[in-house]
């Protein structure tokens, strides 16, 4: 049966594209050869939550070889969520990359790009479906190369400096990392997450499980760009090409902060992380951080890319919050505002990125009047901004009614004025576009350039609405989410 | 099935109508007709359903399933059918105001004007039919949103400012405030259903009780209850059909009417009576109506002191609400009736004022009465409702509601209610003396060109608006029996 083999298959498939779209060269083929490779791959992607969903744990030795020798795959409800939400991605901004790159990236280096494309959401899904705590890292390291190099294709030459920064402090990250993962390694001998999960219970009580935790959040929260970890991001999303900002955005820290839960839900567990050391009123602290510092810096932006790029450090904070809060209803509006900022922010960054290749640049001065000369787009830019405050009828409010209910739930009513604050300041930064968009004059310069071409406003349009619709029956979402939910609260991957 | 069918054609045909208002921007013939229609059809849907909930029906439809365990639903009960009849059968009225202040203005962006014109009255009868908070929540936000190009018509940095202040109170206090009593309800309930006696009694203490109605009062930001009054007066900057039909019915009737719903159905009158956690609403309520009074006293520009007058009035549904007798809900829902048209009334007579004169001062108006006869008297027909003297329709309701503030022996009250009628008097009258009985400027010349030294009355369809509506002001004072039905099985009949 090939569908026993789909863990693997979501790995290898768009893996093996990348050399594919190499050999091919050709703009058209490469593009076809990705678009086929994404299409397939989110099949893939979404018949395995299906299969979690219904069926639990999925468990897949590569090679035949078992566990304790061979490496082995492990995808549950959880990981093939943010899965779909990572392949879902890659379908959407593979027809809008088309035309979308053409002003951005040498003809002669497009293959370039399809490739590392495909590269990228290998390692990213490779990440998700892994069992092997030295996997993670060698994905991790796929995907942020291919990233690396995706930013410096960036037309503007800051895009250079943008990917070094990034590469810096990425490997930071990553050797973090790698280092907690060794620590782990002495102390529980072994590499496969659930059986370290099941021995670290013996090991009990050592500085080398603490010191581990310590590099592992660290290392990873440098990658999720948890404040005040986040330096990289904003020019790395301004600079990079507008599918590339736009698969990040939806993707990158996602997969990060699915890997944060992992380790501190199934693998330490919520009493080591939680109970017995101040994880969580430290990440409680950086992300009440996160999300007014950021949203602050983000209404004195004067550049529409950096604006998004520094909102979504603030709305990293939402997520992160939501797992300190230690429950399960914390954990399930982590989940729920991974999907739905994933739907924004894509929606938002792939508008923008028709805007931009119209109105050549994303800085105020040159999308003043876009109400005028660009109206679908501008409209589109309204209903995802109104979704970052969590208007009512959006995706953003449907996250922010978990979040609010599960600080509720702890009884830590300060939280929701906290978040409900937070809000406020998206308001501002939102509005700051609305009014540039709406108020003010275009350009005199401005060639009058009409709405972006239909291959990029189809999938940009397409988030949007998507935004609009699973904020008014988000009767899925949240039951997934749910799922998602209680797989890491309660199902810590042993005795499956 | 019939039912559903009804109660969806309430939210479609505004909707319907400002697609096809989209399409026919091109030809303002047709594009009027069009928001005519609509208004008309809307009309008749609205009274065809108060005339069902006279008789007793109280339909109800689930839209959809929003999260687990909560919808969005639609329910009608009296209260909403009285605010989807007057914000549908106002609406009429005020589309022929606006064609004609539209074109006699050569306002510009006329379609998207009318369109969004057509989004608040969605938005006001998705309020109106709201079965649930969040329901009434959705509709309550896309209502701020909407109505936001209206308030930036002008496109100006003035505009622009005050739509800045518009905006941030209106979805400030929504999110900060009405959002987290939304959520502790759910949490503290677990349901967030309108039903008769409240959904809290036995659920929180008195402490609780009284910290979530904080969040209630100051959340409904529509219901400008002082501090949270200042986007009103900022919202005059639009054109004045918006400030009619918005700032004085639509959208600060949705406040009050959202503040009575919940003191009915979320509260229940009987739970807070017997918690005393309402207590310090009244004060507060109290204080905004004086204070609002003072500064419409003291404001020249005319749209301004409209606007003061409507923070102090609409702070007597809000007072009448929180003194929890049944006879006071009555007075309650009769004066967002009242008020309605004598406000539309005045504002009616303010922008025909501005269109055939262009004047915005009160102090500009000595011996207006003469040129705009018909324009005065309508507005001074709007001012004695707002004093609340016979024989206009603010009497009535102004009755209700200091019965129940006698009854009660809540003097606080009674004396508001006794200093504010003085204070109305006292800023209205001046006007209508100033227009009949002062003579008019004679350097009138020196500052104006001859169109405007030479005019006369506004524009015909203006005159028929206004003077409608004033009829009507007078109307409701010897006919309002099926209004009176209806507050009375809002109260819970007695």
């Amino acid at each position: 049966m090939l569908t026993q083999h789909f863990p693997a298959l979501l790995v290898v498939v768009p893996l093996m594209a990348a050399p594919l779209i190499v050999f091919a060269r050709r703009s058209l083929a490469s593009w076809l050869i990705a678009l086929l490779a994404t299409a397939i791959t989110f099949g893939i992607a979404a018949s395995l939550l299906a299969q979690t969903l219904s069926e639990g744990t999925l468990v897949y030795a590569m090679g035949s070889w078992e566990a304790p020798l061979g490496i082995e795959y492990r995808i549950d409800a959880a990981g093939a969520f943010v899965a779909v939400i990572v392949a879902a991605m890659g379908l959407i901004v593979m027809p809008y990359s088309r035309v979308g790159i053409a002003a951005e990236v040498r003809s002669e280096e497009h293959y370039l790009y399809y490739a590392l494309m495909m590269l990228c959401l290998a390692g990213l899904l490779g990440i998700l479906v892994t069992g092997d705590a030295f996997n993670v890292f060698v994905f991790l390291e796929v995907s942020s190369l291919a990233t690396y190099v995706l930013i410096a294709m960036g037309r503007d030459r800051r895009a250079l400096v943008a990917a070094y920064q990034y590469l810096l402090m990425g490997t930071i990250g990553a050797t973090l990392y790698v280092v907690g993962v060794g620590l782990l390694y002495l102390e529980t001998g072994t590499l496969n997450l659930a059986d370290m999960a099941t021995r670290l219970v013996d090991v009990g009580d050592s500085r080398g499980v603490l010191a581990a935790l310590a590099f592992i959040t660290v290392g990873i929260s440098l990658k999720i760009a948890l404040f005040p970890l986040h330096l990289w991001l904003p020019n790395a999303y301004a600079y990079a090409p507008s599918p590339v900002s736009a698969f990040l955005a939806a993707t990158a820290t996602k997969v990060s902060i699915y890997v944060l839960m992992r380790y501190f839900f199934t693998i330490f567990g919520a009493t080591e992380v939680f109970d017995a050391r101040a994880t969580g009123a430290i990440l409680l602290g950086l992300s009440l951080a996160a999300m007014f510092i950021p949203a602050v810096v983000a209404i004195f932006q004067h550049d529409m890319k950096r604006l998004l790029a520094y909102s979504s450090v603030s709305q990293i904070g939402y997520i992160t919050l939501g797992i300190s809060l230690d429950s399960v209803e914390g954990l399930m509006a982590s989940a729920m505002h991974l999907f739905n900022h994933a739907l924004t922010k894509g929606g938002l960054f792939l508008v923008l990125g028709g805007v931009v290749l119209r109105c050549g640049g994303a800085g105020f001065d040159r999308l003043a009047g876009l109400g005028h000369t660009m109206p679908v787009a501008a409209f589109a830019m309204v209903v995802g901004g109104l979704s970052l405050i969590g208007v009512p009828g959006t995706a953003g409010f449907i996250s922010k009614w978990y979040l609010v209910s599960a600080a509720m739930h702890e009884g830590q009513w300060w939280l929701v004025g906290a978040v409900l604050a937070s809000s406020l300041l998206a308001v501002i930064y939102v509005w700051r576009f609305v009014e540039v968009a709406y108020f003010r004059a275009p350009p005199a310069d401005h060639p009058a350039p009409g709405e972006a071409p239909l291959s990029m406003q189809l999938p940009a349009l397409a988030m949007i609405a998507a935004c609009v619709y699973f904020g008014i029956d988000a009767t899925w979402s949240s039951e997934v989410s749910m799922r998602v939910a209680e797989v890491l609260m309660y199902n810590p991957g042993v005795g499956q | 099935m019939t039912e559903d069918i009804q109660l969806i054609s309430l939210l479609l045909t505004p909707l319907v109508g400002m697609l096809l208002l989209a399409l026919a921007g091109r030809w303002p013939n047709v594009r009027e007709a069009i928001t005519l229609i609509t208004a008309v059809v809307l009309f008749s849907e609205s009274i065809q359903l108060a005339v069902d909930v006279l008789g007793g029906a109280r339909p109800g439809l689930t839209l959809i399933e929003m999260l687990p365990g909560l919808t969005l639903r639609l329910a009608v009960e009296p209260l909403g059918a009285v605010f989807s009849v007057i914000s549908s059968g106002l609406w009429i009225i005020s589309t022929l105001y606006s064609i004609g202040y539209m074109r006699g203005n050569k306002e510009k962006k006329q379609t998207r004007f009318f369109v969004c014109f057509a989004g608040a009255i969605f938005a006001a009868q998705g309020i109106a039919l709201a079965g649930n908070m969040l329901t009434l929540f959705m509709f309550y936000e896309a209502m701020t949103l909407i109505t936001y190009p209206l308030v930036t018509h002008h496109g100006t940095d003035h505009a622009r400012n005050s739509a800045r202040t518009y905006l941030g109170v209106l979805l400030g206090t929504s999110i900060a405030f009405l959002l987290s009593g939304l959520l502790a309800t759910w949490v503290i309930a677990g349901t967030l259903d309108f039903r008769q006696g409240g959904i809290l009694a036995g659920h929180l203490g008195a402490t609780g009780t009284a910290l979530l109605l904080v969040l209630y009062m100051f959340g409904i930001g529509k219901a400008a209850l002082m501090p949270f009054h200042r986007w009103l007066p900022a919202a005059m900057v639009a054109p004045t059909p918006v400030s009619a039909l918005l700032h004085a019915v639509a959208v600060v009737k949705a406040g009050v009417f959202t503040i009575v719903k919940v003191i009915v159905y979320i509260f229940g009158t009987d739970n807070l009576m017997s918690l005393g956690s309402a207590d310090w609403v009244p004060v507060i309520a109290g204080f905004s109506i004086l204070s609002a009074s003072i500064v419409a006293l003291r404001a020249d520009n005319l749209k301004r002191r409209l606007a003061y007058s409507t923070v102090s009035q609409l702070s007597y549904v809000t007072l009448a609400a929180t003194l929890l007798a049944p006879i006071s809900i009555v007075g309650a829902v009769l004066h967002i009736a009242a008020h309605a048209l004598g406000k539309i009334t005045l504002f009616f007579a303010a922008g025909s004022i501005y269109t055939a004169a262009h004047k915005t001062e009160v102090s500009q108006l000595d011996g207006i009465g003469r040129r705009m006869p018909w324009t005065m008297v309508a507005f001074s027909i709007g001012a004695l409702s707002m004093i609340g003297l016979p024989p206009a329709a603010g009497f009535v309701s102004k009755w209700y509601i200091l019965s129940a503030a006698i009854s009660l022996e809540h003097w606080l009250a009674v004396g508001v209610l006794a200093l504010s009628t003085l204070l109305n008097a006292g800023y209205f009258l001046p006007i209508v003396w100033r227009a009949f009985f002062r003579e008019p400027p004679s350097d009138d010349d020196d500052h104006h060109d001859e169109h405007h030294a030479a005019h006369g009355e506004a524009p015909l369809l203006m005159v028929f608006a206004q003077t409608a509506t004033a009829s009507m002001t007078i109307g409701l004072f010897f006919y309002h029996e099926p209004v009176l039905r209806l507050a009375r099985a809002v109260a819970g009949a007695f």
